[in-house]
């Protein structure tokens, strides 16, 4: 048990089950905030896939580390963009529940 | 063979598990909770965790990076959100049908299980030769030659991210006034 954090799967695993998450989170949830802490979960496995493999099998070891820090700006610019969207829906609507926006549903 | 508990590496693998610990509850507490607050919550504590595991993996510069941009910037982000919008507690906590919940939890899982199993039965190479230690000095370097490009498109998309946030804002409260 103590030995875990020199072992690859470890890390895979603990990726998988933060993807899970955020998979069961973006069904789960009603509204565009809950739904954006979901993806953001999402992403976080992903980085740490990333950096899993470029400590354990990379050649290059800041290639991971390079790819990591351009999904932690990209993370921030749709944080930033769906913040704005959520309250532009929320002027308008009156509401960020998914099931109310429904306008083009005939 | 297993390190004695008292030990350097016996005392950094306790540390790793209370981190494994730490990032599954903030997951949990994240996804599970009614409140979006605590959602927000949550997702502090996971990318606390996450970025600890970051910290193992041998990279203390993208550990510090995770807990400035996502604890710092990311989740302030939604909780301002959370404030401007408002969204109403009652109807969020009656709308979540059963059925739902367990489609989510077939999904998750599954997308989990999938993964895991790929991950442990996948057979990986480890490198023959590694061309240089990862540290913070190589990341610079290959930052400004290798990903020279990569680099200023980013902050270009960053730049769009900012205007269209202001833009997006602002159609928004002229529609209202």
């Amino acid at each position: 048990m103590l030995t875990l954090s020199s072992q690859l799967n470890t890390y895979l695993i603990i990726g998988a089950i933060l993807f899970g998450f955020g998979v069961f989170g973006l069904i789960r949830r009603p509204s565009l905030i809950g739904m954006l802490i979901a993806a953001e979960l999402v992403l976080s496995g992903a980085s740490i896939n990333f950096m899993a493999f470029n400590h354990f099998l990379a050649p290059d070891p800041t290639v991971g580390q390079i790819i990591t820090l351009f999904i932690m700006a990209i993370a921030a610019a749709e944080a930033a963009i769906a913040m704005s969207i959520v309250v532009a829906v929320y002027r308008n609507y009156k509401s960020i529940e998914t099931e109310d926006l429904a306008e083009l549903n005939g | 063979m297993s390190p004695s508990l008292f030990s350097p590496e016996g005392l950094a693998g306790v540390i790793f598990l209370i981190l494994i610990g730490v990032t599954l509850t903030g997951a949990v507490i994240a996804t599970c909770t009614k409140r979006l607050i605590r959602s927000v919550t949550g997702l502090a504590i996971c990318f606390v965790g996450v970025a600890g595991l970051y910290y193992f993996l041998n990279s203390p510069f993208v550990a510090m990076m995770e807990l400035l941009i996502y604890v710092g910037a990311v989740c302030v982000t939604i909780a301002f959100a959370i404030m401007l919008a408002e969204p109403n507690e009652a109807r969020v906590a009656r709308k979540i049908s059963p059925l739902s919940g367990s489609l989510a939890t077939i999904c998750g899982g599954a997308m989990a299980y999938a993964l895991g199993y790929a991950a442990v039965n996948g057979q990986w190479m480890a490198p023959a030769i590694k061309i240089n230690d990862g540290s913070v000095k190589e990341m610079g370097m290959s930052l400004l030659t290798t990903y020279s490009m990569v680099f200023e498109v980013v902050s270009i998309v960053l730049l769009l991210a900012i205007i269209g946030a202001l833009v997006l804002a602002k159609a928004g409260r002229d529609k209202q006034c």
